[in-house]
C-alpha cells in the first residue's frame, strides 16, 4: 500500500482554496499508484478552519500540527514538521502547491530528505512504482518529463491546473502539537492587499491588460469588467505597463511576472510578445480583444474580437452583469 | 562584507526550442547563452551591498561545463572581484545534484551573504538558492524583492499571494532574489577590460548522483487557432455565447 502527503495552506488560520487543488492531485496520484491513502497535513496555531472539508476532495486523513508560532508561515519551523512526519509514516510521495509559500517550503523538505524536487508540476502519472511528472520549461516553450527515482516523490503542483474534484473520503480528523521554535527566518508581517483582492496567479479569471488602454486611470474599465464576475476575477498587466508603473509588478503575467492558467484569460490591448504568452498560454480559454487584426495574441487565442477596447469592453462588461444579474 | 552570488549559464529568453534528436535537450546550435536574469539581480545586490560596507569582496560560482567561464566573465565585468569555475559535462536536471555540487564549494568560504537568483529561466526549477541553505544548515529568505541589513540582521520583502510578506533573518544567510530588488548595472567597457584579468578558478568537479531521470523534452500542446468572432461591440453578444454554449466557462 502506498501512502501520499498532501501539504495544505492556511493563512489567518483559513485554509487556502489551492489546498483542495493539493489535495486533489494528491489523491490522483494515490490512485495511479493504487490502493493507496491520503493524508492532508496543515500547520497552524491552532485548528484551520475548512481543513475538515478536504475529506471531500480525497483525503482520508487530516492532519494538523499546531504549534504557537505556526499561524503565519514559519519557513523553518514548517519544514522540519513536515520531514519529521515523512520520516515516521513512510510516505511514498509528498505534494505541495507551487505558490509562494510552496515553492520555498518545497525545496527546503525535500534538501532535508536527500530527495530530488519538481516544481510547478502539471501533469502527473505512475509507472512502474515510480512518479512521472510533466512541467513546463523554458518559458513554456516546452515540457519536461522526468521520472523521479526512488521514494519519497516530492513535488509542487502549478496552481489552477488541478481543478478540485470531489472525490469523498473519511477525512478522518488527527490533531497534535509540535515542539521547538519556528527558526531563525521569522515572517514580521503581511502587508496584505485590500481584501477580497484575489492574485491574478491564483484567480479562475484573469482579466490583463496592456499598453493599448493607453493610460492608468482606463484600467478601471478592466476593473469593472473584473468586478461584474462577481469575486472569481483578477486584473493582470503586460510588462509594458508595469515598467511604466501603470500597475504594480505583482499583476504582471509573463516570463518576468507571474504563470498564470486561469479557466478564462480575457486579454485586452495587449499584443501578445512572446515573454507575455510565456505566463499565460496555459490558460484553459483565452479571449482576445484588440484592435489589430494581425496582432500575435489572436495566434493563441480561442476567440478574438477585433475591436477598439473602450467599445468592447464596457459592452462586455454589461452582458457579464445580465448574466450573473 | 563577503559574499558569494551563484550564477547560471542559460539560453538567452528569446531563444526558439529545438528540441535535440535525443528527444530530451535542446538543439543548442546557434542558441545564445546569458547569464541568467535574475542572478544579475543577484550580482547586483553584493555589489551594492560591498560598496555600501566599504570592504570586502564578491565571489561568482558557477557550475556547468567550461563556456561558463564567460558567463563569469560577465558577472566579473559588472564588478565582482573573482570567479570560480566548478567545471562538470552538464549542468544536472536534479536541483540538487546542483546544490551538492555548490554547498561543498561555499561550505568554508567564511561569507555573510550567499545570493542566488529566484530560478533559472531554463530549466524553471525554483530550488537551488533554499536547497544550499538546508544543506549548509543558514538561514534563507527566497524571491527577495527588498531588501535593508543592519548590525547582522537583515530584514527581506517578497511577493506572496495578495500581498507581500516582511521576514526578519540573522546573518549569514543564503537569499534568492527577484526583480524589484534592483536595477542591474550594465558592464562598462573599463569594467569588461579588467574582468579579463580577474581571477578566475576552474575545479573539476563530479556530480553526485541524480534520483531525476529526463523521459523527454516535448514541444507544449499547440494551441489550435481561435476564430475572429467579429468586430466591435456588435459581437460581444455572441462572444458570451460562445463563452457559454462552446467553451462552458461562465
Ligand atoms: C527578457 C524579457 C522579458 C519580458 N518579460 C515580459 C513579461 O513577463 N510579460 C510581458 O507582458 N512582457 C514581457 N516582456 C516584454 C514583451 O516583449 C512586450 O514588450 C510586452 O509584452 C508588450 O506589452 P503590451 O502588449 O502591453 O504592449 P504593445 O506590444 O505595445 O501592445 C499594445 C497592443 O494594444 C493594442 N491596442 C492599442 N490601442 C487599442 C485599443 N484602443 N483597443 C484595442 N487594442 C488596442 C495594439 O494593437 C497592440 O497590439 C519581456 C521582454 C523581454 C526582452
Ligand atoms: N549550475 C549552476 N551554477 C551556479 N548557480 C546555479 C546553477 N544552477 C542554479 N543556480 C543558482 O540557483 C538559482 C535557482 O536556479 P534553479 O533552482 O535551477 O531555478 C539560479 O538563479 C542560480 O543563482
Amino acid at each position: 500500500m502506498s501512502r501520499v502527503l498532501a501539504v495544505l495552506e492556511q493563512r489567518d488560520g483559513a485554509l487556502r482554496k489551492v489546498s483542495h487543488e493539493v489535495v486533489t492531485g494528491a489523491r490522483r496520484l494515490a490512485d495511479a499508484f493504487g490502493n493507496s491513502t491520503v493524508d492532508a497535513l496543515v500547520m497552524a496555531a491552532g485548528a484551520a478552519r475548512g481543513a475538515d472539508a478536504v475529506g471531500g476532495f480525497g483525503a482520508d486523513k487530516v492532519i494538523t500540527l499546531t504549534n504557537a508560532a505556526f499561524g503565519s508561515y514559519a519557513p523553518e519551523g514548517y519544514a522540519r514538521a513536515i520531514v519529521d512526519r515523512v520520516k515516521a509514516g513512510g510516505y511514498d510521495a509528498v505534494v505541495f502547491a507551487a505558490s509562494a509559500t510552496g515553492k520555498d517550503l518545497a525545496p527546503r523538505v525535500a534538501a532535508q530528505l536527500g530527495r530530488p524536487l519538481a516544481q510547478e508540476v502539471t501533469d502527473v502519472a505512475v509507472e512502474g512504482g515510480a512518479v512521472i511528472a510533466i512541467r513546463p520549461v523554458y518559458a513554456g516553450k516546452a515540457l519536461l518529463k522526468i521520472k523521479i527515482a526512488g521514494s519519497p516523490a516530492v513535488l509542487s503542483l502549478r496552481p489552477n491546473v488541478f481543478t478540485p474534484v470531489q472525490r469523498p473520503k473519511a477525512g478522518a480528523a488527527e490533531t497534535a502539537s509540535v515542539d521547538g521554535s519556528a527558526g531563525r527566518v521569522v515572517v514580521k508581517q503581511i502587508k496584505a492587499a485590500p481584501a477580497g483582492t484575489l492574485d491574478v496567479a491564483e484567480a479562475p479569471i484573469v482579466v490583463s491588460g496592456g499598453r493599448g488602454l493607453k493610460e492608468p486611470a482606463n484600467f478601471k474599465v478592466l476593473e469593472e469588467l473584473a468586478a461584474a464576475f462577481g469575486g472569481r476575477a483578477a486584473v493582470g498587466a503586460s510588462r509594458a505597463v508595469v515598467d511604466a508603473g501603470w500597475r504594480p509588478h505583482a499583476d504582471q503575467v509573463g516570463q518576468t511576472g507571474k504563470t498564470v492558467s486561469p479557466t478564462l484569460y480575457v486579454a485586452v490591448g495587449v499584443s501578445g510578445a512572446i515573454q507575455h504568452l510565456a505566463g499565460m498560454r496555459t490558460s484553459k480559454v483565452i479571449v482576445a480583444i484588440n484592435k489589430d487584426k494581425d496582432a500575435p495574441i489572436f495566434k493563441v487565442a480561442d476567440y478574438g474580437i477585433v475591436g477598439d477596447l473602450f467599445e468592447v469592453v464596457p459592452k462586455l462588461t454589461e452582458e457579464i452583469k445580465k448574466l450573473h444579474g | 562584507m563577503k559574499i558569494a552570488v551563484c550564477i547560471k549559464r542559460v539560453p538567452d529568453s528569446e531563444t526558439r526550442v529545438k528540441i535535440a534528436p535525443d528527444g530530451k535537450s535542446i538543439d543548442e546550435a546557434g542558441v545564445k547563452f546569458i547569464l541568467n536574469p535574475y542572478d544579475e539581480f543577484a550580482v547586483e545586490e553584493a555589489l551594492r551591498r560591498k560598496e555600501k560596507a566599504g570592504a570586502g569582496e564578491v565571489v561568482v560560482i558557477a557550475l556547468g561545463p567550461a563556456a561558463a567561464q564567460e558567463t563569469i566573465r560577465t558577472a566579473l565585468a559588472m564588478g565582482a572581484d573573482r570567479g570560480v569555475l566548478l567545471q562538470a559535462d552538464r549542468i544536472p536536471a536534479d536541483g540538487l545534484q546542483a546544490a551538492t555540487a555548490l554547498a561543498a564549494e561555499l561550505k568554508a568560504g567564511g561569507y555573510d551573504l550567499i545570493l542566488f537568483g529566484k530560478m533559472a529561466i531554463d530549466d524553471y526549477n525554483h530550488q537551488v538558492g533554499p536547497m544550499v541553505a538546508e544543506l549548509l544548515d543558514l538561514p534563507c529568505v527566497t524571491t527577495v524583492a527588498h531588501l535593508e541589513i543592519e548590525n547582522g540582521k537583515g530584514t527581506a520583502e517578497r511577493e506572496i499571494e495578495g500581498g507581500v510578506e516582511v521576514v526578519e533573518f540573522p546573518l549569514p544567510a543564503v537569499l534568492t532574489t527577484d526583480k524589484g530588488l534592483n536595477e542591474p548595472r550594465y558592464p562598462a567597457l573599463k569594467g569588461i577590460m579588467a574582468a579579463k584579468k580577474k581571477p578566475l578558478d576552474t575545479k573539476p568537479t563530479t556530480l553526485a548522483a541524480g534520483g531525476l531521470d529526463v523521459l523527454a523534452l516535448m514541444p507544449p500542446p499547440e494551441r489550435q487557432a481561435g476564430k475572429i468572432v467579429g468586430e466591435g461591440a456588435a459581437a460581444v453578444a455572441e462572444l458570451v455565447r460562445l463563452l457559454r454554449e462552446e467553451a462552458k466557462v461562465l
